[in-house]
């Protein structure tokens, strides 16, 4: 291989690993160990000293009231929104592999929500809400539509829904069509000829061989939605009453507003662990399901 | 015959039906953009009136562009985010390359616990770790408020996944012949790295671009919490900014969120193959 001494031997590693290591621990690494530290200590984000207070900032997120109904809101937005991006996703791959033309116009078009940033989409998309959607409402006399969905906490919740699926489902729907192509004509046929209908296709041989595919898609729209930031910021604000204020928010707001660092860092790392704990069953009982074709 | 020409009928109109219903949803995905593009050339008198009505008074208008172009400082903006963009993209290709290289042909102790950190740092979400970011580089390190910073951390936050897709590829499809080949001629490994297999690399090296330059443009919490300086702004925290500040001026603030959207748009146009391609392998890869 080349390598002969020592010297030699870490000269490689200088020149090959050792930059990007350096990148990745000092702003990965390092942070993530300095966070776990920040959760036992009192700092306030300005002052020099740290003050080392043991578990009062747990004790605090466990009385924080309004941490744990932003997770309830998260937990309720990030169920809706990964059902229903995967449905409608799943639904797009399917017809757009199906023979027919003009597949890569449409899927393009699918796609295009995913190119754009969070903050511009929540305000073009509050212009949609609040004045487009409200004027169709009082042409056509729709009661529904006639009032801002942004100015009821129900129907606010309901836009960041609507706008998480337009954007996202159009990338899910990339991975379904990948999914869709790699099941071999053959199993489709060989379905056929034993007098499959349809759905029955689709319910035994389709979904199944797609678990892999489902795996992928959940896993991406779960740890995307829980940790959904920016559309909350520019959709709704966490209006009206701070209604919608979505976890992260709510860490964010913790954090660099009310300027307790050691409990936002603490709902932080709660935060995550729920997000591995349960992107990690979901992959377990994922991959059990998966068969052989 | 006869049979065959009902089952040619009834799968028509299938074919019609799948038509349209995917057309009617084509423009629901559309809706939002059509509606911001035809408001950009109305006044505002005239958006809060009739937001639905297609084309203005005035015809097309460009008052609003020129005013938020001036106004968001639209080309500082967008060259902020596109020396931001570049930089970090070139970098984090190049360095996630090598270590990628390394991790694979040197499989000591140190390629693999690095490695599988680098894995397993991947499910971190940026959130947990925002809070220590900002107190080491801000309190601590006085770092903030520069480009070079945000271009260390975006290097920093994407190389695991640029490793992780670079490591496997080489893995499976570089042959170590081709080195060894090269060593033998007496090249050292630096050079064959750049020179044999760095060129190698290149359809992953395509995905990866596409990938991380979507991510770095489009960042916005982030660059948020590095950039404070009105100069060094990138283009969604210049568009989050100007929306707080014209929020009542509709006409211009359309007229702003277009400008902001046609970049990406314009090359989307242009690179839609290769930009869905690299998505998809990107996902399913990690």
């Amino acid at each position: 291989m080349g390598i002969k001494s020592r010297k030699e031997s870490l000269k490689v590693f200088g020149i090959f690993a050792l930059p990007g290591l350096f990148a990745f621990v000092a702003v990965v690494i390092i942070p993530f160990l300095y966070g776990l530290y920040l959760t036992f200590t009192s700092w306030d984000g300005i002052s020099s000293e740290t003050n080392i207070i043991g578990f009062a900032n747990y004790v605090n997120v466990f009385k924080d009231t309004e941490f744990w109904k932003s997770l309830l809101l998260t937990l309720k937005y990030v169920v809706c929104s990964v059902v229903l991006v995967n449905v409608v996703a799943f639904f797009l791959g399917y017809v757009l592999t199906s023979k027919i033309k003009g597949v890569g116009f449409f899927r393009t078009g699918f796609f295009t929500p995913n190119l754009i940033g969070g903050v511009v989409l929540g305000f073009i998309w509050q212009f949609i809400f609040s004045r487009v959607l409200v004027s169709i409402g009082t042409t056509t006399g729709i009661d529904f539509l006639s009032s801002s969905f942004l100015a009821d906490p129900t129907k606010a919740f309901w836009a960041m829904v609507i706008v998480t699926v337009w954007q996202t489902s159009g990338y899910m729907m990339l991975i379904y069509i990948a999914g869709f192509t790699g099941i071999s004509a053959d199993v489709m046929e060989a379905a056929s000829i034993d007098g499959a209908t349809g759905f029955q296709k689709l319910k035994s041989v389709t979904i199944p061989l797609m678990m892999p595919s489902f795996v992928i898609c959940i896993f991406l729209t779960l740890s995307r939605c829980f940790m959904v930031y920016d559309l909350n910021l520019s959709l709704t604000g966490g209006e009206p009453y701070g209604t919608t204020i979505m976890s992260a928010m709510h860490v964010y707001n913790k954090a660099f507003t009310s300027r307790q660092y050691g409990v936002g860092q603490a709902e932080a790392l709660i935060l995550f662990l729920m997000v591995a704990l349960i992107s990690g069953v979901q992959i377990y009982l994922g991959k059990r399901k998966e068969v052989e074709a | 015959m006869a049979k065959n020409t009902i089952g040619g009928t009834k799968t028509s109109i299938k074919k019609i039906a799948t038509y349209v219903g995917l057309s009617i949803v084509f423009l629901i995905y559309m809706f939002p953009f059509i509606f911001t593009i035809i408001n950009s050339f109305k006044e505002k008198k005239e958006i809060i009136k009739t937001p639905l009505k297609l084309f203005s008074e005035k015809g097309l208008n460009l008052d609003n562009f020129v005013k938020a172009y001036e106004k968001m400082d639209f080309l500082k903006a967008f060259t902020n985010s596109m020396i931001v963009t570049v930089s970090a993209t070139a970098i984090v290709i190049i360095l996630a390359a090598m270590t990628a290289y390394y991790f694979v042909r040197i499989n000591n102790k140190i390629s693999k616990i690095f490695f599988a950190l680098m894995v397993a740092s991947m499910i971190i979400p940026f959130q947990a770790i925002m809070i220590p970011l900002v107190s080491i580089y801000g309190a601590k390190l006085n770092l903030l408020n520069s480009r070079a910073t945000l271009i260390f951390m975006h290097v920093g936050f994407a190389i695991s996944m640029s490793v992780f897709i670079f490591h496997g590829f080489i893995k499976s499809s570089i042959p170590i012949a081709l080195e060894e080949a090269a060593f033998l001629e007496g090249c050292s490994r630096t050079r064959t790295f750049f020179q044999v297999i760095l060129p190698l690399l290149k359809p992953t090296t395509a995905t990866l671009v596409i990938l991380n330059v979507l991510a770095f443009w489009n960042d916005f919490l982030l660059p948020s919490l590095v950039l404070t300086k009105d100069k060094l702004l990138t283009l969604p925290l210049s568009t989050y900014k100007f929306y707080g500040t014209y929020s009542a001026d509709l006409g211009t603030i359309m007229a702003a969120l277009v400008l902001t959207v046609a970049p990406i748009l314009v090359l989307y146009i242009f690179l839609q193959k290769y930009i869905i391609s690299g998505v998809v392998s990107g996902a399913v890869k990690s």
